[in-house]
């Protein structure tokens, strides 16, 4: 293990028969993996010409033809996109309707996330246990008593008034943050011996992973209301919350299980054999274990989860990608869709890829760890 | 000790139930509301732009329901039937020699999985169908297809015996199924080698010709035409379900095309070089040793994405194409108040549909288990 880690990167060493000079390299590379034959070539020519066609097409209408400034969609008078839109509305896109004047407390709560985050995701930082209890209880409450307000004298700003990634990110982190303890619990409750808690968790995997997310919070904000006590007008944020835990608690709950599953067995005996009960078993030997497994899994269900946060436009709330629609309908800048998907896209499809590869370093982190 | 905590469970359930419809009848009671079925024969009253049964304002509810099942069906076919064309292209280009080839798949699939399904929907609905011109400038692809922002219009089987056509079509590949299944089955037995698809497709295609000329139906293929101001003839695939297609068709494929790559991959390389000893060429390996291993692994999650693109095409509301959560859960609850109902039965309807192909999933997986001797 440790003549590996210290000799070079593969590719430093020199590898036999290809001592030659970089540019003979270079044409041997292009036989071999664009030119093996004539019909290899024509492909290889045809795929170039597609994707060179597709990037003609959108990056002098990205950059070189784009208006930049610009106080409507009329000043946007070249052919290109018309970025003075994004401009204009950048505050919009990041804050939804919150009043401009009390903007601070929105950005406190960005800079707890971002130090959450960075506290939970670097290995290096020690304590994660306090780490996991900053997220799900301290990062929660202390984001919604600012957000909210009506103490202190800060005046209260009503969860209608949310939105843009502001409100993409509550959805996101607070459904992350629940649905994974929820969904722990119920896979362990899928896989006990009492058969009452077996069926429960059952039932309510199997119906969550049976019926669209849209109707999951159809449930929540049209059928929920009529089951709590009458008089209450909930939010239909907070309703919205509960139907995406709800739904993604039953998601994780399968991938934790798929984790607990490829467990061996040994692994429950030795505990009891050490005189350990159910929970300490789960807590201490079991979990730590199927966690590991589970990485990529949890991963992908988070990814999963933070695009599902966008159809929340259904019900009328205004996330990153609806705030478009609101954009486009002020006057001044009616048919700037493109632009406004342009730029949520590139939101969405950086937070997405980001974290499928921090899974993909931290399985081979857990990889390393396994090996030595 | 377990008894304790599933007495605990069952105690906590039934005293969240208590209250919850204590909660309820207030709440109905407070609205004049009462629970009930009956609404479904009231008249509907509303317009539905896009209906494959015939629908007219007067109808009830449960017609409007039907028709959402019908429309949410045929949204899951057509993506179902096009994602699947693309994905298997993508999965097996990822897989390609050529650097181009895989680097381009590769591509495609990181960049369209990380976006939301409902971007692309709207991307496809709101720019790209809007960019497309007005009918009397229609793009034509061979004066058959046309493109133009009021949808896309496809040439269309006509026929005065339509029940007719439908049966013969079915008996045709019915006859044809058993006769490529005796082939193969013979080839197998004697060990010749018989070209099972030939005749077979000759039976599949002979049938409805010979049901069609005996019994004099007229048959035609009515192609779109522009008149006027509109085109005429043809079908139209009204502009909310092509982009609804044509963007779940998009956006699945990148899923398909990583679990086809995944599942020809984990087909042991020696499997091949096996295949390659005993003088198999590349398709012989391919069709005999490659895809029946390959297809074991691939079914159960590419079914799973099938359910996917089922609760997918809920996402139609957000274009205004009238699925079943448009046009019941949506509008339905909106005209008639009846939340608690009009949700149930949608849930009922994808559930159903949901551990059907779970069941039919899993009588799969039992019939193609490997048998171990």
């Amino acid at each position: 293990m440790t003549d590996a880690a210290t000799l070079p990167a593969g590719r430093a060493r020199p590898v036999p028969g290809s001592a030659g000079a970089l540019p003979a390299r270079a044409v041997s590379w292009l036989r071999r993996r664009l030119f093996a034959s004539w019909r290899d070539g024509l492909l290889s020519l045809g795929v170039i010409a597609v994707l060179g066609a597709i990037a003609w097409a959108i990056v002098p209408w990205a950059l070189f033809d784009a208006t930049w400034h610009g106080a409507s969609r009329a000043d946007c008078t070249g052919s290109g996109a018309c970025w003075a839109f994004v401009s204009a509305k950048a505050s919009q896109f990041v804050y939804g309707f919150y009043p401009p004047a009390e903007r601070w407390r929105p950005d406190i709560a960005f800079a707890l996330l971002v130090a959450g985050l960075v506290w939970l995701m670097v290995p290096r930082i020690p304590a994660k246990a306090y780490a996991g209890f900053f997220m799900m209880i301290v990062l929660p409450v202390a984001t919604f008593l600012l957000l909210h307000g009506g103490f202190a004298g800060l005046t209260v700003v009503p969860s209608d008034q949310w939105g843009g990634l502001l409100l993409t990110l509550i959805l996101a982190v607070s459904g992350i943050t629940f649905s994974l303890p929820f969904g722990v619990l119920f896979a362990l409750g899928r896989r006990s011996r009492m058969p009452l808690v077996r069926w429960f968790c059952i039932g309510f995997i199997e119906f969550c992973r049976g019926v669209p997310f849209l109707t999951v919070l159809f449930m929540a904000i049209v059928m929920l209301p009529f089951f709590l006590p009458s008089g209450t007008k909930p939010d239909p944020l907070a309703l919205a919350v509960v139907g995406i835990i709800f739904y993604e608690a039953a998601y994780m709950a399968e991938v934790v299980r798929g984790g607990l599953q490829a467990l061996p067995k040994g692994q429950y005996e030795a505990a009891m054999a050490i005189g350990f009960g159910y929970w300490r078993t789960m807590l201490h030997i079991i979990l730590p274990q199927a966690v590991r497994k589970v990485v990529p899994g949890v991963v992908n269900t988070t990814i999963s989860l933070l695009k599902n946060t966008t159809l929340v436009m259904v019900v009328g709330l205004f996330d990153l990608l609806n705030i478009v629609s609101a954009g486009v309908s002020d006057p001044l800048w009616a048919g700037s869709q493109a632009e406004g998907y342009f730029i949520v896209g590139l939101v969405f499809w950086l937070m997405s890829f980001g974290l499928s590869c921090y899974s993909r370093a931290i399985e081979a982190r857990f990889a390393r760890a396994e090996r030595t | 000790m377990g008894w304790l905590y599933q007495g605990l469970l069952v105690a906590a359930l039934a005293l969240l139930a208590c209250v919850a419809v204590g909660n309820l009848h207030d709440n109905l009671a407070a609205r004049g509301l009462k629970l009930g079925f009956d609404f479904l024969w009231q008249e509907a009253g509303f317009e539905i732009a896009f209906h494959l049964i015939p629908y007219t304002a007067s109808d009830n509810y449960w017609r409007v329901f039907l028709i959402g099942i019908t429309n949410t069906l045929l949204v899951t076919v057509l993506a179902i039937l096009f994602s699947t064309i693309l994905g298997f292209a993508v999965g097996i280009a990822q897989l390609s020699g050529n650097w181009a080839m895989s680097r381009a798949a590769r591509i495609y699939v990181e960049i369209v999985r990380n976006l939301p399904q409902l971007l692309h929907i709207l991307i496809l609905y709101n720019v790209a169908l809007r960019a497309l011109p007005a009918p009397r400038a229609a793009i034509s692809l061979g004066d058959a297809v046309y493109l133009s922002n009021r949808g896309i219009l496809v040439p269309a089987l006509t026929t005065d015996r339509p029940g007719l056509l439908a049966l013969a079509v079915l008996v045709g590949l019915a006859a044809a199924l058993a006769l490529f299944r005796s082939l193969t089955g013979y080839a197998e037995r004697s060990g010749r080698s018989v070209n099972a698809w030939l005749p077979a497709l000759a039976v599949l295609l002979l049938v409805p010709a010979l049901a069609i000329g005996l019994s004099g139906a007229g048959l035609g293929i009515s192609v779109p035409r522009l008149k006027g101001f509109n085109f005429a003839g043809g079908w139209v695939l009204v502009p909310e379900l092509s982009a609804l297609v044509i963007a779940m068709a998009i956006y699945n494929a990148a899923f398909i095309g990583e679990l086809v790559r995944a599942s020809i991959q984990s087909v042991n390389k020696g499997q091949r070089e096996a295949s390659a000893a005993i003088g198999f060429g590349w398709w012989q390996t391919l069709r005999f040793i490659v895809i029946p291993q390959a297809v074991r692994v691939l079914l159960p999650p590419l079914s799973n994405q099938y359910l996917n693109i089922l609760k997918g095409s809920s996402l139609a509301v957000a274009i205004g194409y009238p699925d079943l959560v448009g046009v019941f859960t949506g509008i339905s609850i909106n005209q008639t108040g009846r939340a608690i109902e009009i949700v149930a039965m949608t849930m009922a309807v994808y559930l159903a549909i949901s551990l059907l192909i779970g069941a039919l999933i899993n009588l799969f997986n039992h019939m193609t288990r490997i048998v171990e001797r």
